[in-house]
């Protein structure tokens, strides 16, 4: 009973904390509410057993992501969050009350209890069984850092001309300044 | 139907997901759809590991968690980023006024 009590008002919080990210009325109170969907979720997991998945959602969930968040929004600016919505909201809470119907229909209850406890560890399941999920990890990790330098990079100004006639006007220039820097000194008459 | 912490963290997913849908269909900020991507992948998150722990094959979907979170920050990396070239380029982070297309 007890257990039930605990899950559940973990599981209240955090859906209470995802409502009040969407309604925040500006961004940063939302990223900072969706770090505590993130925290609460990693003690639910936790809980269920999964201590290595909390640690991870915990600290990347809600430390790194949530920095990112602050980060962006401190360069990017919140403005438009209050908008209108194109799709009406009727429509919107039709779709998701549909849905969410659909998904209790199909999920609850469980019925089948599938009780094979595996004695392999994490470790080998993971770097063992799993081991094209690393690869694609360590890709997605890769091709992210990349795409983040190049999409962050300064973009330069568009050339006016071919790159041989740009190069041509810049020794040009570069010659003229030389000329005019280099005038001979004329000798005062003695 | 009994309230056991499966049962429990089921209805949380129902309800993360529909909180995170809600808010990509009525949402127009840029930064504010990524936030509601990430409510919906921790929704995802918890229903792997409540999987787990009800069919008793909790490693294998710790590690799949594990796999789905750190593809999710990626996406949310590269979508902030979006986000700020964006702001750049065109001054605004409406989704409605991104569109060039006329018609």
């Amino acid at each position: 009973m007890l257990e039930t009590l605990i899950y559940g008002l973990l599981v209240g919080a955090a859906i209470f904390s995802a409502i009040q990210s969407l309604r925040a009325d500006s961004l940063l109170r939302s990223a900072i509410w969706l770090a505590g969907v993130s925290v609460l979720l990693s003690i639910v997991i936790y809980l269920l057993g999964a201590p290595q998945v909390a640690v991870i959602e915990l600290s990347v969930g809600a430390g790194l992501v949530t920095v990112l968040f602050v980060f962006a929004i401190s360069v990017a600016g919140g403005e438009g969050i209050g908008e209108r919505s194109l799709v009406p909201k009727p429509l919107a809470w039709g779709l998701i009350v549909f849905s969410g119907l659909l998904l209790i229909y199909f999920v609850l209850p469980i019925r089948t209890s599938i009780s094979s406890v595996s004695d392999t560890s994490l470790t080998a399941v993971f770097w063992e069984d799993r081991s094209l999920d690393l690869l694609v990890q360590v890709v997605l990790i890769y091709s992210g850092v990349l795409g983040l330098v190049g999409i962050l990079a300064e973009a330069k100004a568009p050339l006016q001309q071919s790159m041989v006639d740009e190069v041509a006007a810049e020794r040009e220039r570069d010659l003229q300044e030389m000329e005019i820097t280099a005038v001979p000194e004329v000798d005062p008459p003695i | 139907m009994n309230f056991s912490p499966v049962n429990i963290c089921l209805l949380g997913v129902t309800g993360l997901v529909a909180v995170g849908f809600y808010g990509l269909l009525t949402t127009r900020n840029l930064i504010k759809v990524v936030i509601m991507l990430q409510i919906l992948v921790k929704a995802t998150v918890l229903g792997l590991i409540t999987a787990g722990n009800k069919s008793g094959q909790l490693y294998l979907t710790q590690s799949m968690a594990i796999t789905v979170i750190v593809a999710d920050t990626i996406v949310a990396v590269i979508g902030m980023a979006f986000a700020i070239q964006i702001r750049r380029q065109v001054g605004t982070l409406d989704t409605n006024d991104l569109s060039s297309l006329r018609g």
